[in-house]
């Protein structure tokens, strides 16, 4: 789905390194307003509550779509999901895509005068978030208004808009996405496909084999990159069916989201005018980079949906399934389960809708600055590319999380496709494949960070540096400053800040450009920066709650915190482990995991009556209840 | 054609009921708040006949400011403006009062709300409204056809089902399936904030009950489950334990 050259050398010489490490250190930690709040900085500015948007402060009308995008799924999808999965009428996925259209639930991203309801984008997130527990339909909701939509909006000349977009809100046009091709899925700029324009200059011929098409089978319109010529990037291209020169295999046989329609899609001598050439020659590779960030995040917050959905099944179940006499949400083996489900969800949530207003706070400030608004929209993301990858990862693995424990919960039903969990199981898993494996994304965030790094856009190096003196000097046995809410916490996550700090900055300084081929290495520090985002957020949204409601009406949500970032610091802990075990010898090993221990130290707490909290909480209301 | 839907503010089907105040008062803590499915179906109706006839459509709720939410999601569904009568509903006499006095002003032609509401389950309010105003009352109404100033009704009755006709103005209790349940769209959402909703202070008498004491029901017992032949202990635990012979 994505190409990905890791890892420019270029990036990576001496020279570069020693001007960057060379320059005067400043204080690490530091505290920035909103406007202000960079990608990527989280790791090396501490965020305040009041700076990070909470869930708990969506507008009425905000809960009103969450709540029709709930009826739709209750009253159009959940009583059909047998029949959409069984896909044996094709029309029927069409059908549920026409009846969102005139919801209006596809046009929330396309601004108004494309007959669309030009909302921001963390209420898209909110429709990416209610609709994610559709499963098969989510897919092809997703893939038409994302993928599908989003390269004409924001690329789209202003013909290409009028003509499209307002058909596209509608549902009246569906769209697929044609990037992937059986030689090139992670690896996208590699594709064969190819467009030559023909003898008049009036249309580009486009020859190519494009597989695991979503919406194949019944889009009207198609974003198809190719190369021009023996061009050495992509460029993207709008192609209507009805063009001619469109043939299809078969629907594909897939593990899960039966029903919706993956096709492979080919094109022979496929004649497209001119004018249907997005953005410019060679511009179809940054076009698929910056889609699939808007893609990467929403597919996060779509895992919160169908982890939510999940839960409210699995809970539902505990308490109605006897054994021994009892219900077994009785017993404590199934509250873990619950309270764990529970606390990622939450979790998951804060990290979401915080990464998510900061987009729309960059969006703002760009528009702000004089920025067209497509563009905009685009650079707000972009600057959050990182975020969004983490948080790909995060929630596709949150809701495998789920989906496993749901199954478990049902035990021997939750194997039989009489009950939702298998259904859920299955369709759970594509999330840790589609919109960049999560292998390229951890890949992607660490890479990411280093580069802006690098340019000078991020200042990374002083503080680890900084670290790295730390650790050579004598602990600070000092007991703990000023009190207050949450400041020994906020202290184990600084800590872990620098745990993170500390392993990347050596092995940067062990490898350089070779670090590219340490992949092992890599996806360590990247569990490391996700779980200090998550557990972060998680912590600033109880703290903002906090302040909101007082902490006996949210002491709940302050078990889960608490838990979410005990948790942390484990994983932290191991992920740090695994890295310097990975490239350090000898006194450096030695000490590099005395710096360890001592960022990843947390006083204990009894996790187990926390968990159990959460569960009864649940347990009483038979459903999710943050 | 004025259409007027009276809608309720209840509690989620799925809410855990609990009480406050010495079990004098209900504990809204954590309740989700819901329009009243019967109402639903009202309403449902009412923007289908409005779209049809071209009539104005205007919802009316007796309810407190945290009912505002509800009654912006009947506008998002399609009504044209609404009013809130600033009361706690306390009983049905009350809030039929207060529709009756709103409707004495506004004089409409079609007055719907749900057969009962899903909180107390009265059942009561349109009667007390077509009384107080004078004019036809029928519940529960399962179709609803104008024609002209006339309507043409079916309804639900022991064993089977009753066709009619009535002259307008009328007050219906409406039921399932004289509409199918409207899902706010994104327009009506966006609109809803834009359009009017008038809040006026309860006009009449004070409100006539007091609520003594809220209980829960007891809680359902395990099922026993007695061998035919057995008949005689069954007798016998009815009359000792069950003690209902």
């Amino acid at each position: 789905m994505l190409a990905y050259h890791f890892f420019n050398p270029e990036l990576y010489n001496i020279k570069g390194c020693h001007r960057l490490l060379s320059t005067e250190f400043e204080p690490m930690i530091a505290t920035e307003n909103q406007a202000s709040i960079k990608g990527g900085e989280f790791l090396i500015k501490e965020t305040e509550a009041a700076q990070i948007f909470i869930p708990e402060e969506f507008t009425e009308e905000q809960r009103m779509i969450a709540q029709t995008c709930q009826d739709f799924l209750d009253r159009e999808i959940f009583p059909h999901s047998d029949e959409i999965d069984s896909a044996k009428d094709t029309s029927l996925m069409e059908s549920l895509m026409d009846k969102a259209g005139e919801l209006g639930l596809l046009g929330t991203s396309v601004p108004e005068q494309y007959g669309g309801f030009g909302m921001d984008f963390n209420t898209s997130m909110i429709v990416a978030d209610y609709i994610g527990a559709a499963g098969s339909f989510a897919v092809a909701l997703s893939a038409h208004t994302g993928i599908g939509t989003l390269p004409i909006l924001y690329y789209g000349t202003e013909e290409q808009k009028v003509k499209y977009l307002p058909k596209l809100a509608t549902g009246e046009y569906k769209a697929a996405y044609c990037l992937t091709e059986p030689d090139s899925g992670s690896d996208a700029n590699a594709a064969k496909s190819r467009a030559v324009l023909n003898a008049e200059g009036t249309h580009y011929l486009i020859n190519g084999q494009k597989m695991w098409i979503s919406n194949g089978g019944f889009a009207d319109i198609f974003i198809v990159f190719a190369k021009i010529d023996t061009d050495k990037n992509l460029s993207a291209f709008i192609v209507e069916k009805d063009f001619g020169g469109i043939t299809m295999n078969a629907e594909e046989h897939k593990l899960g989201i039966k029903g919706s329609s993956t096709r492979q899609v080919f094109f022979n001598d496929c004649p497209v005018p001119v004018e249907n050439l997005l953005s410019v020659r060679e511009g179809g590779f940054k076009i698929a980079v910056n889609i699939l960030n808007i893609g990467r995040i929403k597919l996060a917050v779509s895992g919160v949906g169908a982890s939510r959905m999940i839960f409210n099944h699995a809970v539902n179940y505990a308490n109605e399934r006897k054994q021994f006499g009892t219900s077994i949400a009785n017993f404590g083996a199934i509250k873990f389960k619950l309270a764990q489900m529970a606390v990622k969800v939450f979790a998951t949530e804060s990290a979401s809708y915080r990464a998510g207003q900061n987009i729309d706070d960059a969006i703002q400030s760009l528009i702000a600055g004089g920025m067209p608004e497509g563009e905009a929209k685009l650079k707000g993301v972009e600057q959050f590319a990182i975020e969004c990858a983490m948080l790909k990862v995060h929630g596709s693995e949150v809701l495998d999380y789920a989906a496993d424990e749901g199954v478990q919960i049902y035990g021997g039903m939750g194997y039989s496709a009489e009950a939702p969990m298998e259904r859920a199981y299955r369709d759970a898993r594509i999330n840790r494949i589609f919109e960049g494996t999560n292998e390229i994304n951890r890949l992607l965030s660490v890479d990411m960070l280093l580069k802006r790094a690098l340019k000078g856009e991020l200042n990374i190096m002083q503080p680890a540096m900084a670290v790295a003196k730390e650790i050579m000097s004598i602990p600070d046995f000092s007991s703990d400053e000023e009190e207050g809410l949450f400041v020994t916490e906020k202290k184990v996550l600084r800590n872990l800040k620098k745990a993170v700090l500390m392993t990347a900055g050596a092995a940067v300084q062990k490898f350089m450009q070779n670090l590219q081929n340490e992949q092992e290495i890599i996806m360590n520090v990247a569990d490391m920066l996700i779980e200090i985002y998550v557990a972060e957020s998680t912590l600033l949204r109880v703290e903002k709650l906090i302040g909101m409601r007082g902490e006996e009406a949210v002491s709940l949500q302050k078990d889960a915190a608490l838990i979410y970032l005990h948790e942390a610091v484990e994983k932290v802990n191991s992920a740090g482990r695994a890295a310097i075990t990975s490239f350090a010898e000898g006194d450096e090993l030695r000490g590099m995991l005395m710096g360890l221990k001592r960022f990843t130290k947390i006083d204990p707490i009894n996790l187990k009556d926390a968990r159990r909290r959460i569960a009864d909480h649940a347990i009483g209301e038979n459903k999710y209840s943050f | 054609m004025k259409i007027l839907v009276c809608v309720t503010s209840v509690p989620d089907t799925t809410a855990r009921i609990s009480f406050t105040d010495g079990d004098t008062k209900f504990s809204k803590a954590g309740v989700q708040y819901i329009t009243g499915p019967y109402d639903d179906y009202a309403l449902s109706r009412a923007v289908e006949l409005k779209e049809q006839l071209g009539a104005t459509l205007t919802v009316l709720n007796v309810g407190e400011a945290d009912a505002e939410p509800v009654i912006r999601k009947c506008l998002a569904i399609g009504a044209d403006d609404a009013i809130r009568v600033n009361a706690e509903p306390t009983d049905a006499y009350f809030v039929a009062e207060q529709i009756a006095a709103i409707a004495r002003q506004e004089s409409y032609d079609l007055i719907l709300m749900g057969r009962e509401s899903i909180d107390f389950n009265g059942g009561q309010v349109h009667g007390i409204v077509g009384e107080m105003l004078g004019i036809p009352s029928f519940s529960p109404v399962m179709k609803l056809d104008i024609e002209g100033t006339k309507a043409k009704i079916a309804r639900e009755i022991e064993g089977g089902k009753e066709t009619l006709e009535a002259s307008l103005p009328l007050v219906l209790g409406c039921q399932e399936p004289i509409a199918e349940w409207k899902i706010p769209n994104m327009r009506g959402i966006m609109t809803a904030r834009t359009k009017p909703l008038r809040v006026v202070e309860p006009s009449g008498s004070d409100s006539l009950t007091k609520v003594q004491k809220y209980e829960l029901p007891p809680p359902k017992g395990a099922c026993r489950m007695i061998p035919a032949e057995e008949a005689e202990t069954l007798i016998g635990l009815l009359r000792t334990e069950a003690k209902i012979i």
